[in-house]
Parts: structure tokens; C-alpha cells; sequence
């Protein structure tokens, strides 16, 4: 997280830190590194080899099947209906996250005096370990003594995300925005924060109010951190979900919450299939890269503002 | 420096301590939570007191699918416990991997432990043994679904407390009056796939799969889309309208709704009693399932469920001694019958069951005898003998998707469990195709 903040400073005011010799840059990438290589290289490889071969759970035999696997996940119509629903929790969770955190960081930044409070109790839920926010909101609407079932059934509206696929879904996106919220609000203060305080103040004698002036000063200067964060809340939604759907709705009801994500435990976890568990990890793994490659192209491209 | 030499004499005294301990740790990881597993503890603790050589060591793993899933990728990491409780369902897996397991008669002659499966009451035996007679897993915790009915909302409702519903068309009516005085919903269940499909079908002597639900072979298929099931499921479906039936999730979610007497009546697990007790102040009562009076052959017998415990290979051989002790040791009367009268799962030996009539435990307990009668109501068909079925973790979650998709809507019952059966049989080839 720092690292991307300060990234974010150090190429939109175009320093470049430089080191003497070569030892120095070593010995600081080195942990970065081998921790990468053991926790995501390692287990990536592996999860490529075991897509290939088909295997009895407790790994006492196993048999190379070559593309078996992923012809019979592109097969499956059901495999679809999980992108589609991945794509559109994704797609909403990284909309709602990111208009909240816009919006909060923008009036966090108007305040002088208490703004630090603010943004510390802002920060608390991105502290929250996934799981637990999980349980945290199964609590709130669970449809039998949940806080905020009841609060709903005040109204007479029936809460019951057991039975109802919208309601689960709307559970899921409202506990996985939630985290994220912190996280995208920081960003977005850093972005208010460094647009020079000029430029608004000369738009306003100009005549622009508040609106104008953020329509077309704010918010196209944002853009760097807007795309930055796009790509990060879709990745997270992708992968990171998971805890928030195992601990309220399990894919339920139906299989109207199983992610892409959801689904690769169930089938290696639950169902015991590594083999095809594996594959669709390495599907998604190839999805999130291109994503990051995409990111990576186009803040490069739009360094200079 | 005094301070220094202080903590150093005290630091070796502990070293020292315990490498003069020179008890094996025998490791068993299970799955009962809350006021079972304290159950559980005080088993261990006591077979720990009773002798010095051997330590069981009990860790809460989380939930059913989590302890096997963890056993698993312990077992590929070599580093397996020496006991896991397994539910009913991994079986046929469990059974599969013989290269990991080591089968319980095979242990008992091993460790020179005495041991008879004539002993064990033939629902239960039969169940974990081969197709030899031989018994693989350990009988540890066996249960059938049963009725528990709130017996102060039934009075509240102008109902008998006395008198439970005995068919699924009393279901109806009783849950009506229930809902007459203001009572949101009438039943419940758990494990949705468990209790409505598979043991329904076996009480009402409908096949859940061909070949005696997969005991007489690998290449048997699902059963589960009869007319009766179909029939059942399109009650359910029309009963979670009014909530006489309401659905509460899978697993046991749907447990507050019965604690907090938000349905009148649930059917549970008959280990459930003691979550019931301690979670309640209302009385409850325990009857026999429901049925349907006009199906031919209901009501037939119940099925188990619950967990056996499974012995890894792959550790120490001195080791394996404790936990045929431990095993022996459970296996005794007086613990059995404790076992059974705290949780509520059923007495897993005949000598077991005899002590607890002679205690006169059931007179006292009214309806703690309702899951063995269930389960001996009648000599099993080739349809209630029980299960074995391959990746049926996976059909059971299936059945509970269909199960979903159907109370809302999205499929017709009959759509839902075609669906269930072609799907579960891809399923069962592919099981069939990686273990001959």
C-alpha cells in the first residue's frame, strides 16, 4: 500500500533515486523476492502442473490428462453463468466502492480541524480480516436474528438471503464494498490532496461552483488514481472475495454467489477435484494478469499531467 | 544479572520438565463444536487419567467438510493426525484411499486389542464395514434425523403437547394452528439434502441410487427423481409460500429459527437434543419422522448419519497402539452409554443400550429413545440400508442447490431433481472411473 502510494508521488513529479553499486539493490529486493517467489510463483507453477493431471484427493495416484481439464470447464454451461456472475458482482462492487470512497474523500477533504478523525474511523474496516467481515454482516442479516433483517421486516420487507438469490447477492456486494472502501478513500485523499490548490481557486473566480469545478478540473485530474484503482477493486473482487462469500452465503442460494473464485474452492476443496480446481486457477490467473498488464501500460502512458 | 540466572534456572527447569515426560501424544481432530466437543474433552481427559502412556490430544477443526479437507491435505504434507472424525458422506472416499487409511479390524489384531463387530448394532456396523464384514472406520457419533416439537408454543397454539404429528399431513394442519396464533413459520429442517431426500427416501423404502444405494457397487445411479420425491419437493415448495415449511439454509443453519421459537417444529439430527437443551428454555418433544400414509411401505427405517473416526497411516507404529486403546476405551459400556445420554446420538453397541434401559434412562428422558426405535423400526430393504456413494459431498451439495432453485422458482421439482440425477451421476462415472 505504501508502495503504491509513494510509486504514485515519485513518477507524477518525475524523481528517479538512483544507488551506487549493485549489493545495496540486492539485498533490499531479496525478501521482497523470495517471498514471492515461494508464496506466488511456486504454488502458481504447481497449480499449472496439477491442472494438467487428474488426481485422487489424498495424491496417491494420479494420471496426465493434458487439456481435459479446461476443455471440460469451457464445456460447462454452468461455468459461464460463474464468469457472468463474477464479472457483474465485480463490476458493482468496484462501482459502489469507489463512488463512496470518492465522495467521502471528497468531503474528508474539505474539513480542516477534525478531518483526522474522520479519516482513521474511515480506515478501520480495511483492518478487518475478510472472514471475519464476513460473519460480521451473516450477523447483521442473518433472516432469524439479525440486527438488520429485523430493522428490514419493520418495513415488511422479508430479509431471508437463504432463500432469496437477490438478497444474497446484494449481502455479498454490500460486505465486499465495505472493506474495500477504506482502502480506495486513502487513495483518493492523496489524489484530492496533491492537485494544486491554484488551478481551483483560479476556476472560481472564473465563475465555476463547486460542481463545475469538479467536473472539469477534480476529477480529470483523479483520472491516474481512478484507473489505478479500477483495476486494483476488480482484482480484489475477483480474488479476495472469497472469505466474504464462505462465511454468508456459501454460493448460495442456488449457485447465485458462486464466483469464479467460490467455485475453485468448492471443486478442489469441497469436491476434492484439484485437478479441475487447479484449472480454473489458472484461468483466472491469466484473467488477472491481463488486467494488470493493462494497468501497467496505461499509467505509463499517463504519467505527465 | 541475579534477575539473568533467575530466568535461565527457570527457563531449563521447564526444558527439563518436559523431556522428562515421555508420553506420546496421539492427535484426534473432529468436528463438534460448543457443548459437544466439551463432551468430546472430557472422553479424552478421562481415557487420559486412566492410563500414562498415551495422550490424546482433541482439536476442534472446524466443520464436517473442513476436518476431512484438512486430513486430506495433512495426509499429502505427511504430517496426518492419528484419528479423524469423518461424516457418513466421506465414506465411500475415505474407503477409496486405501493407501492413507488403516483400517480399524486391521488395527484392533494389530495392537492385540480386543475387538468384535457382532458387538456394534448391525445399522451402525454395516455401515463402515466392507463388503466382507470387516469394519473400516470407527463407529463415533451415529445419528438419524428425528421431529422436535416446541411443546410450549404447541400448547400455546391449543395443540396436545402430547401428541406430535405423525404425517406430513398432521404437518400441515399442526403448523396451521401454529400460524393461528401468531407463530411465523410451522417446520424447518436441516441438512435439507440429508433429512428431506435421502433418509426420506429411505423411510418411505424409496431407492436413493440403484445397487442398495451404491453398497452392492460403484456403477450404481441416482434415484432421487421418483414420483414421491417429486411429490415431496412440490409440497415443500408450496408449504414455503405460507412458511408452513420455511427454509432456513444448508447445513444447520437453520437452527435459530427453531431456538428462537420462530418455527414450532424442526427435523434435526438426534445429536441435536443437546444444542436444543442448552439453547432453550421452552420443553421440547422428540417423535418419529413424518410420513406420507398413503405411500406404500412408510414408514420403513431411518438411515445414520454423523461421523466414524478414520485411522491415517503414515505415523509411528508404536503410536498406532494408543488409539486402539482409545478406541477400546470408548467402545466400553459405561462410557457409551454416557455418551449417548449427554448428546443424543445413538448407542453405537448393543451392551451400551441394554445399560442405558437398565438405568431406566429412557423413562426418565421421554423421546430419547425415538432415533433407535427409528432406526430398527422395521428389518432394512435393499433401500434403507444406508449409503455408499462416491463425491457425495459434492451431490449433497448439489441436491441443496436444486433444493434452492426450486423453493424460489427458478425450477420446476420435477426439473430440479432431473437435474440433480444427471448431474450426480457425472459424478458417480467419474468416481467409478478413478477407483476400478
Amino acid at each position: 500500500m505504501l508502495g503504491g502510494i509513494s510509486k504514485g508521488l515519485i513518477e507524477m513529479r518525475g524523481k528517479r533515486v538512483t544507488f551506487g553499486g549493485v549489493i545495496f539493490p540486492i539485498v533490499f529486493l531479496a525478501p521482497q523476492l523470495i517471498v514471492t517467489l515461494v508464496f506466488f510463483v511456486w504454488p502458481a507453477l504447481q497449480s499449472l502442473r496439477t491442472s494438467l493431471f487428474e488426481q485422487d484427493p489424498f495424491g496417491l495416484s494420479e494420471k496426465f490428462i493434458g487439456f481435459e481439464n479446461f476443455i471440460k470447464i469451457f464445456n460447462d454451461a454452468e461455468y459461464l453463468e460463474v464468469v457472468l456472475l463474477t464479472i457483474s458482482f465485480s463490476v458493482t462492487t468496484t462501482t459502489i466502492t469507489m463512488s463512496l470512497a470518492l465522495l467521502f474523500a471528497v468531503l474528508a477533504d474539505r474539513l480542516v480541524n477534525i478531518s483526522t478523525i474522520y479519516k482513521s474511523l474511515l480506515i478501520w474496516p480495511y483492518a478487518v480480516a475478510p472472514a471475519i467481515a464476513g460473519v460480521l454482516w451473516w450477523f447483521l442479516f442473518n433472516p432469524t436474528i439479525g440486527i438488520l433483517a429485523r430493522f428490514l421486516s419493520i418495513f415488511g420487507f422479508n430479509w431471508n438471503h437463504f432463500l432469496n438469490s437477490n438478497h444474497a447477492l446484494i449481502l455479498i456486494i454490500i460486505a465486499s464494498s465495505w472493506k474495500q472502501i477504506s482502502y480506495n478513500f486513502l487513495f483518493y485523499l492523496a489524489g484530492l490532496q496533491s492537485i494544486p490548490k491554484s488551478l481551483l481557486e483560479a476556476a472560481s473566480i472564473d465563475g465555476a461552483d463547486g460542481f463545475t469545478r469538479f467536473k472539469k478540473i477534480t476529477f480529470p485530474l483523479l483520472m491516474p488514481t481512478t484507473f489505478f484503482l479500477i483495476i486494483t477493486n476488480l482484482v480484489y473482487a475477483f480474488c479476495d472475495t472469497f472469505a466474504v462469500v464462505h462465511a454468508t452465503s456459501a454460493g448460495g442460494p442456488g449457485n447465485s454467489t458462486t464466483t469464479m473464485i467460490y467455485k475453485i474452492y468448492r471443486d478442489g476443496f469441497e469436491a476434492l477435484d484439484l485437478g479441475l480446481s487447479s484449472a480454473q486457477s489458472v484461468i483466472l490467473m491469466f484473467l488477472v494478469g491481463a488486467l494488470t498488464l493493462i494497468q501497467f501500460r496505461y499509467i505509463e502512458r499517463n504519467i505527465h499531467y | 544479572m541475579k534477575h539473568y540466572a533467575k530466568y535461565m534456572l527457570f527457563a531449563s527447569a521447564l526444558t527439563m520438565s518436559s523431556s522428562a515426560y515421555a508420553q506420546i501424544n496421539i492427535v484426534f481432530w473432529h468436528a463438534m463444536a460448543g457443548e459437544m466437543g466439551n463432551k468430546v474433552d472430557k472422553i479424552a481427559n478421562d481415557f487420559n487419567a486412566s492410563q500414562k502412556e498415551f495422550h490424546i490430544q482433541t482439536v476442534y477443526k472446524g466443520t464436517y467438510t473442513e476436518v476431512m479437507t484438512s486430513a486430506i491435505a495433512a495426509y499429502r504434507a505427511k504430517q496426518p493426525p492419528h484419528i479423524v472424525q469423518v461424516f457418513e458422506v466421506g465414506t465411500a472416499t475415505m474407503m477409496a484411499a486405501k493407501g492413507a487409511i488403516y483400517p480399524v479390524h486391521e488395527l484392533m489384531k494389530d495392537q492385540k486389542v480386543p475387538f468384535d463387530s457382532k458387538d456394534y448394532l448391525p445399522a451402525v456396523a454395516s455401515y463402515f464395514s466392507d463388503t466382507k464384514g470387516n469394519m473400516i472406520s470407527f463407529p463415533f457419533n451415529a445419528s438419524t434425523p428425528v421431529l422436535y416439537y416446541n411443546k410450549d408454543l404447541f400448547s400455546k397454539a391449543g395443540l396436545d403437547p402430547n401428541s406430535p404429528p405423525k404425517t406430513f399431513k398432521d404437518m400441515e394442519s399442526y403448523s396451521k394452528k401454529l400460524q393461528a396464533v401468531g407463530i411465523p413459520c410451522g417446520f424447518t429442517t436441516e441438512w435439507p439434502s440429508f433429512m428431506q431426500f435421502e433418509n426420506f427416501s429411505a423411510y418411505h423404502n424409496q431407492p436413493i441410487s440403484t445397487k442398495e444405494n451404491g453398497l452392492d457397487g460403484l456403477d450404481a445411479e441416482l434415484k432421487l427423481n421418483g414420483p414421491l420425491q417429486v411429490k415431496h419437493l412440490q409440497n415443500l415448495v408450496n408449504w414455503q409460500k405460507e412458511k408452513i415449511f420455511d427454509y432456513g439454509g444448508r447445513g444447520d443453519s437453520s437452527k435459530p429459527k427453531f431456538f428462537s421459537g420462530e418455527c414450532g417444529m424442526t427435523i434435526s439430527s438426534a445429536g441435536a437434543r443437546l444444542g436444543i437443551i442448552t439453547n432453550m428454555k421452552a420443553e421440547v418433544g422428540i417423535s418419529l419422522l413424518p410420513y406420507y400414509d398413503d405411500a406404500k411401505g412408510a414408514p420403513q427405517n431411518s438411515i445414520i448419519g454423523g461421523a466414524s473416526l478414520w485411522v491415517m497411516k503414515g505415523l509411528k507404529s508404536e503410536e498406532y497402539k494408543g488409539a486402539a486403546l482409545f478406541f477400546d476405551y470408548f467402545a466400553k459400556p459405561d462410557v457409551q452409554s454416557w455418551w449417548h445420554q449427554q448428546t443424543g446420538y445413538v448407542p453405537i453397541t448393543n451392551a451400551a443400550y441394554e445399560l442405558t434401559r437398565k438405568q431406566g434412562f429412557y423413562e426418565k428422558n421421554p423421546g430419547t429413545d425415538v432415533a433407535i426405535k427409528q432406526l430398527n423400526l422395521n428389518p432394512p430393504t435393499e433401500n434403507s440400508k444406508g449409503l455408499r456413494l462416491g463425491n457425495f459431498v459434492q451431490i449433497r451439495a448439489i441436491v441443496d442447490e436444486e433444493l434452492e432453485n426450486a423453493l424460489q422458482g427458478k425450477k420446476t421439482p420435477k426439473e430440479a431433481l432431473d437435474s440433480v440425477v444427471t448431474r450426480g451421476n457425472e459424478l458417480l462415472r467419474a468416481f467409478q472411473k478413478s477407483n476400478s
